[in-house]
């Protein structure tokens, strides 16, 4: 049986400072060495100062993942050179000498199958190696401190996984999860990192690194299944070894042994306090957590009677279905989750077009009413959300400007059928026959409406005309 | 103008007008530029000095509010930061570091207006009880220069004792203030765990060590930890003292008190003049009062082995920072790959520290931890375990500073388990958090033997009111300079 485990390491992007220091939690977009100050530089003397709300936002997602949380939380120093850790040793957590870390043994139910969690730890992120020169001989390697000291928490799976579809899903939910509890922003680069082992039956266990994105990570696995399963039918033994993700050829190779003779000399990490999270730290942070997806999508389904994929697609999303909840009241759910789902999402589907997004609460309010009081039609609300995503204009503006008044006036529309029906003289000669030209003619009069008649008033109107 | 006096009496004499700052600051700059090429103090002088004692000066002059310290010069080892100054540990790792910011307790005091005359000597990394381990040349002791000063703050002691400064801040991380205080016969002083912050002490073994004073009274030391101590938001360890006042009541005495001689540190491995003097210290106490008994701790006989044991893990791991990529000396970059330019430039530490990294990287390792770092941990929480219990028994334990007399310059230096041993007597008050206080007591052979006090964790305030009892009954010659 093939077994899978993860390792993903999640950015606590949304928090103001990094672990142990006052400089951003989030990096991105400044100057090289510029996110620095002498405590995450590691420069002589220094101290770690504990960002208190890194250990509570970890302990929320060690809740979120159904985790025990210990009383007594340690950090300890992980011992190892590499450029791109100032201190040569990372202040991590560990659970060798008791139960220490921010969580563990947790579960989450993937897909009908339950994924245990080993263990959750908070630690602080190492700075990025940049590599530049063309070939091996002008290679160099530049390092930036911006990323070095923000808070990483790591999320350690049991090898529960059986294919890759299943750690798809997870990861999905997962991503989901943080999102929905504000602690970090998925779509940020590098703020969410997965390495992955792999096993075959009768197998030794295969770390994979270095991969890039969980769309890779998928291929990877994919791609380990497959040699070890040749490696198997020819009968070579599967050694445990570390693996690195070759982005550009798309395999794994084998890493070089010295990487995996790794001694950390773990210990107490003096600088830091034991810290003690009481039952009353629990509670405020158990209060305080927002709703779980499967708690949201379950209460849009009983209580709004709302079709389960729809809720499903709307629970999952935090920005959907804030969203929602804003704007719905006890007339209009069914129509709000209709327009976010159907109409809304294809406009706003990356994080770019959501942050430029003009639209309102306020704005969804007018247009599902609207919509229900028959002032315009599916199709022009359609077209005015798109308007209203862009400019920000107020819906009543957007109508008269695009001309989207819906036409529901019998006679308005008798008098534009009738102009069709006169053009269109070979149509209704053949819609007497052949009831489907009859769309046909639908068609032509919504051309003149620019989409704006009610279908089913024109309908019954060409209908009638056509029997007489 | 007289030098030999103590912080207190110069700033009474600074408030009464009898001189200046700038003028006692000039006289103790030359009796530095008289002594230090032979004693060797210092590292590095503060060449603003004067122009920061002819400001305060003026300050006097116009009645603006000026700080408590009058301008005090004071010294400063050189494993702390003072912002825009080297800090070099004493090693050529360092060399050329410039700290670009201050540690807490260099802010204090300047915030009480002291100046920092200049950095001491130690040995590298404070990784060593001679000074002898310096990079830059070792100190020598005031009473005799053919004699080590001890250390590792031995720059700091020789000053203070030297009239180099009114006082100095050194660092006691196995006993790093007090045996050279004990060497140089001045007051040396380990705080309880947590009461002086930590922040710009560069670390050697951060989970035991603590900043503290040397002066030649022990009122000064008082006055000068109740500028330093307190908690501080740069250093987690910190613990709260309520802003406590170290310096009243220092009279109260020991009239009453139960003081716990410690047999272990008078055993067979001490000079029969230090246990001489140890008695006579006991005869002393029990003359003011006190009542004295002999307790035994089992557990110190295992102190010296559990201290480098968890001293060489955590500078294994506090000095492996010193890879030369972001500060250090100058050092072609060309041709190493980053492991072997690592192990390259790490040649560049001296023998004491070499040889405690070495084991700094065994003796925590898979395989080897259990036998011997985790070991040593249980031995500390063994000895606290053992050190609290005799707390409820006595108020105060009593012990020399150091096992032995002052000794010569290079008579040790090949002998690294002799130099380890000289650490028996101090390592206990690191290993188990506790203050512990060295105050001058004897001369034998005119060099000092210095006599060692330890209290409760928090009680540094009925230590200093212990130790000035003691040096009332104590008087010393003059030391010749």
């Amino acid at each position: 049986m093939t077994k899978i485990g993860l390792e993903i390491h999640c950015q606590l992007t949304n928090l103001e400072s990094k672990l142990f220091c006052t400089c951003r939690a989030n990096y991105r977009g400044y100057e090289p060495n510029t996110n620095v100050c002498p405590i995450c530089m590691g420069l002589p003397g220094t101290l770690p100062l504990l960002n208190q709300k890194a250990v509570e936002k970890a302990t929320t997602i060690a809740m979120a993942l159904n985790c025990k949380t210990p009383e007594k939380l340690a950090f300890f120093r992980k011992n190892y050179f590499y450029p791109d850790l100032p201190k040569n040793f990372q202040i991590t957590q560990l659970n060798v000498y008791g139960p220490t870390s921010i969580g563990l043994e947790g579960k989450v139910l993937v897909d009908e199958k339950e994924i245990r969690i080993l263990r959750i730890q908070l630690e602080e992120d190492p700075g990025r190696l940049i590599y530049e020169g063309s070939s091996e001989k002008t290679q160099i390697t530049l390092v930036d401190y911006n990323r070095a000291g923000t808070p990483l928490v790591e999320i350690v799976t049991e090898p529960d996984f059986e294919n890759p579809k299943q750690v798809r899903l997870f990861l999905n939910m997962l991503s989901d999860l943080l999102e929905n509890l504000s602690v970090s922003d998925p779509e940020l680069e590098g703020a969410i990192r997965a390495d992955v082992n792999v096993s075959i039956q009768g197998g030794k266990r295969v770390e994979i690194k270095n991969i890039g994105s969980f769309h890779d990570l998928e291929k990877a696995i994919h791609f380990e299944i497959t040699r070890q399963e040749s490696l198997a039918a020819r009968n070579i033994q599967i050694i445990q070894e570390t693996r690195h993700w070759d982005e550009q050829r798309k395999i794994t190779i084998s890493a070089r042994r010295k990487e995996e003779e790794l001694e950390y000399r773990y210990f107490l990490e003096g600088d830091i306090p034991w810290i003690l999270i009481d039952s009353q730290t629990l509670d405020r942070l158990k209060n305080d957590m927002p709703e779980s997806i499967i708690s949201k999508k379950e209460r849009y389904i009983s209580k709004y009677k709302i079709p389960s994929q729809v809720a499903e697609v709307l629970s999952s999303d935090k920005f959907y279905s804030d969203m929602f909840e804003q704007v719905r009241d006890e007339t209009n759910v069914k129509d709000v989750a209709n327009i976010i789902t159907t109409d809304l999402m294809g406009l706003v589907d990356t994080k770019e077009k959501r942050e430029n997004s003009k639209l309102t609460p306020q704005h969804l309010v007018e247009l599902v009413n609207a919509i229900k009081s028959n002032k315009i039609t599916r199709t022009a609300a359609k077209i005015a959300l798109k308007e209203i995503v862009k400019s920000g204009k107020t819906l009543s503006d957007v109508i008269s400007e695009l001309d989207l008044v819906h036409v529901s006036d019998a006679s308005e529309l008798t008098r534009i059928i009738d102009q069709v029906l006169s053009e269109e003289i070979i149509a209704v000669e053949q819609a007497k026959t052949n009831p489907d030209t009859i769309n046909y003619l639908i068609g032509k009069v919504m051309q003149k409406t620019k989409g704006n008649a009610d279908p089913k008033l024109t309908l019954s109107i060409i209908q009638k005309k056509i029997q007489t | 103008m007289n030098l030999a006096i103590s912080g207190l009496k110069y700033i009474e004499e600074i408030k009464n007008g009898n001189y200046t700052i700038e003028e006692f600051v000039s006289k103790t700059l030359e009796q530095i530029q008289k002594l230090d090429g032979k004693l060797h103090a210092f590292l590095s002088l503060n060449d603003k000095a004067i122009d920061q004692a002819k400001k305060l000066d003026k300050k006097i002059q116009k009645n603006e509010k000026i700080g408590a310290c009058f301008g005090m010069p004071i010294s400063i080892k050189d494993n702390i930061c003072v912002k825009g100054t080297k800090t070099t540990c004493a090693s050529k790792m360092l060399e050329d570091f410039v700290a670009p910011y201050e540690a807490t307790v260099i802010s204090k005091l300047k915030s009480e207006d002291a100046i920092i005359i200049g950095k001491t000597n130690m040995d590298e990394f404070a990784m060593g009880l001679t000074t002898e381990f310096s990079a830059f040349g070792p100190s020598r002791n005031p009473w005799n220069h053919d004699y080590v000063p001890g250390g590792s703050s031995g720059g700091s002691a020789v000053a203070v004792r030297a009239l180099e400064c009114v006082a100095s801040l050194g660092s006691d991380t196995g006993g790093s203030v007090r045996n050279p205080a004990s060497f140089c016969s001045v007051v040396g002083y380990k705080p309880t765990y947590g009461l002086v912050s930590r922040y710009g002490l560069i670390s050697y073994a951060n989970s035991i060590e603590q900043i503290g004073p040397l002066t030649r009274t022990v009122e000064d030391l008082a006055f000068i930890l109740n500028i330093i101590s307190g908690i501080d938001d740069k250093d987690n360890t910190t613990v709260d003292n309520k802003n406590e006042d170290y310096l009243s009541e220092i009279d109260a005495g020991v009239e009453g008190k139960k003081i716990g001689i410690i047999k272990e540190m008078i055993g067979d491995g001490a000079d029969k003049e230090v246990v001489s003097a140890t008695n006579n210290a006991v005869k002393k106490f029990e003359n003011l009062g006190a009542k004295c008994e002999e307790i035994s701790l089992d557990m110190v006989d295992y102190s010296v082995a559990a201290y480098y044991t968890i001293s060489a893990t955590e500078a294994g791991s506090n000095l492996a920072r010193y890879d030369n990529l972001r500060y250090g000396f100058d050092f072609p970059l060309e041709g190493f790959e980053f492991n072997s330019y690592i192990s390259k430039a790490r040649k560049n530490f001296g023998p004491e520290v070499t040889r405690r990294l070495i084991v700094g990287g065994f003796v925590p390792s898979a395989g080897f931890a259990g036998k011997y770092f985790l070991k040593a941990l249980k031995v500390k929480s063994k000895l606290t375990a053992e050190v609290n219990e005799a707390f409820k028994k006595v108020d105060l334990l009593l012990a020399p500073t150091v096992p032995i007399c002052p000794f010569k310059l290079g008579e040790k230096i090949d002998d690294p388990i002799a130099l380890f041993l000289i650490d028996f007597n101090t390592v206990t008050a690191n290993l188990t958090g506790k203050p512990a206080i060295s105050i001058p007591f004897e001369l034998s052979d005119g060099l000092p033997i210095g006599i060692q006090l330890l209290a409760k964790s928090m009680h540094d305030k009925a230590l200093l009111q212990a130790a000035y009892a003691l040096q009332n009954t104590v008087h010393l010659p003059e030391i010749q300079l």
